[in-house]
């Protein structure tokens, strides 16, 4: 079984970071690969890079600074954001990307999801899904920053992205984002058990508890393959070192910390 | 290209190691070749027999399937090159899709490999609960010694993405495997002067790299000896 995954998530627009990090001893606060680098050397298993602006003008930018972080960082990225064409993921994957997410793009195109699984492989082809909870009981998928309810039901989109192609789903609860009130474990397990691709948790987390419950594959866990970290970590409340050592604590399969780090 | 100073991470040498990067457009060579640009070598894009003057070892990588990245060996004639530098017993690693390449056939193709290990490649099982492709960190079972996984070596987790494993005909050949489905299969391999990691080194954070070095370091204590 391969070990389920702590993935710290960058905003970036233009380059730099948007949201401050709290790093001790940083020279540069707001420069992503600096942060990519310690993130990795405090034993993130991955890194996610959202291109919040994702403007037209900032795409080069954004290859650039994918090109970046490729030559520093000795673990796999995703970059998300604004990506609508193949040609969108060509460049960023030549430029070192492992893979790349698609969102709005994938709602307004669908056939994206399998071109982009056909021409570089399904591994490389991640499907962002922000959801909110419908009065029903289900969930719905919004795009475009949820400010748009794009009708779908987000299970039966996990579903469908993954027959095209997708191989990862990275779910991000809007009812949860922000609160650190807990993923969204219902959300999170009905997706998990729907497709056959590893999901990773995001939106909600407030505390190492909230991750163990979304990471967990029993009856009343989210099931997820990895949980995705943002403010939690930026703002120094938690460490991937005091996460990883907790988890592990716990009996939950995740790669140890490297002793000669 | 950029080269590094040698740091004093790989055994003391007057210069660095030439690594040839064999480039057939399969996948991204910009991160393995970073990896090894960090540890102190010097790295150069093969792309035929002139370019591996001067190399003291060559490095297979590759992503995508078996079949287009034989096809594309062989067009760009580097087939023959591969094979002669491997007869006179000269050091190859080959990454990923890299190892593969080095057995006879695969389960994901009709191409021959370049045969220079024996042995099939076989798609992983399907089986419920284990997703193919294994994609993600898992831990190395060590199997026999070498270089790239002396005995003694702490747990090594490395990073994986893959749908077929290769099953070498003589399983001594085999350094590391990795469980997948409840059952081991081919992680890593040496055999003579070729070495091969179905995982990604370059991604796999300072294990991989540890990995690298001490076949960058083999390379030099080769070349020293006489």
């Amino acid at each position: 079984m391969v070990a389920k995954r702590i993935i710290p998530c960058l905003d970036v627009a233009d380059g730099r970071v948007v949201k401050g990090v709290k790093f001790v001893g940083l020279r540069d606060a707001g420069d992503p690969v600096e942060l990519a680098c310690r993130y990795s050397a405090s034993g993130a298993d991955e890194l996610v890079f959202l291109d919040i602006a994702a403007s037209h003008q900032g795409r080069a930018t954004l290859v650039e600074l994918v090109r970046r972080t490729a030559e520093a960082v000795t673990i796999p990225f995703t970059v998300g954001g604004g990506i609508s064409s193949v040609e969108g993921i060509t460049a960023l994957l030549r430029a070192g990307a492992d893979k790349v997410s698609l969102n709005s793009s994938a709602v307004r195109d669908p056939q994206l999801v399998a071109r982009g699984a056909e021409r570089f492989g399904c591994q490389c082809i991640v499907v962002a899904i922000d959801a909110r909870a419908r009065a029903d009981g289900g969930w719905d998928v919004f795009v475009k920053g949820g400010r748009e309810n794009t009708g779908l039901d987000a299970v039966a989109w996990a579903r469908q992205v993954v027959g095209l192609g997708a191989g990862e789903i990275l779910l991000t609860s809007m009812d949860g984002d922000g609160t650190q009130a807990g993923y969204h474990l219902a959300l999170t397990r009905a997706v998990a058990e729907a497709v056959d691709v590893p999901v990773i948790a995001s939106g909600g987390a407030g505390c190492i508890d909230h991750i163990a419950q979304a990471l967990d594959d029993g009856p009343l866990g989210g099931k997820a393959a990895a949980a995705l970290l943002a403010s939690l970590l930026h703002d120094g409340v938690l460490t991937v070192e005091q996460i990883k050592a907790d988890l592990l604590g716990r009996g939950l399969n995740v790669r140890p910390l490297e002793a000669f780090a | 290209m950029g080269t590094l100073p040698a740091t004093g991470l790989t055994m003391a040498s007057p210069t660095p190691l030439r690594i040839g990067l064999i480039d057939y457009g399969m996948g991204n060579l910009h991160s393995v070749q970073r990896a090894f640009e960090r540890l102190g070598a010097e790295v150069v894009a093969v792309h035929g027999a002139a370019d591996t003057a001067d190399c003291r070892a060559l490095v297979l990588p590759g992503v995508g399937a078996f079949d287009p990245a034989m096809e594309r060996l062989h067009r760009s004639g580097l087939v023959p090159v591969i094979a002669d530098w491997c007869a006179a017993g000269q050091p190859l690693l080959g990454i990923c899709l890299g190892l593969q390449l080095l057995f006879e056939a695969s389960d994901e193709g009709q191409a021959a490999g370049l045969g220079l290990l024996q042995g099939r490649v076989r798609a992983l099982p399907r089986s419920p609960g284990h997703p193919v492709p294994h994609m993600g960190w898992a831990p190395l079972l060590p199997a026999e010694p070498s270089p790239l996984l002396p005995g003694g070596t702490p747990a090594s987790w490395v990073y994986f993405v893959h749908s077929y494993a290769a099953e070498p005909s003589d399983p001594a050949c085999t350094t590391a495997r990795v469980d997948f489905a409840g059952s081991p299969v081919t992680a890593a391999v040496w055999q003579g002067s070729i070495a091969a990691c179905q995982f990604h080194p370059e991604k796999s954070s300072g294990t991989g790299e540890a990995m690298l070095r001490r076949w960058l370091d083999w390379l030099a204590a080769e070349r020293l000896s006489p």
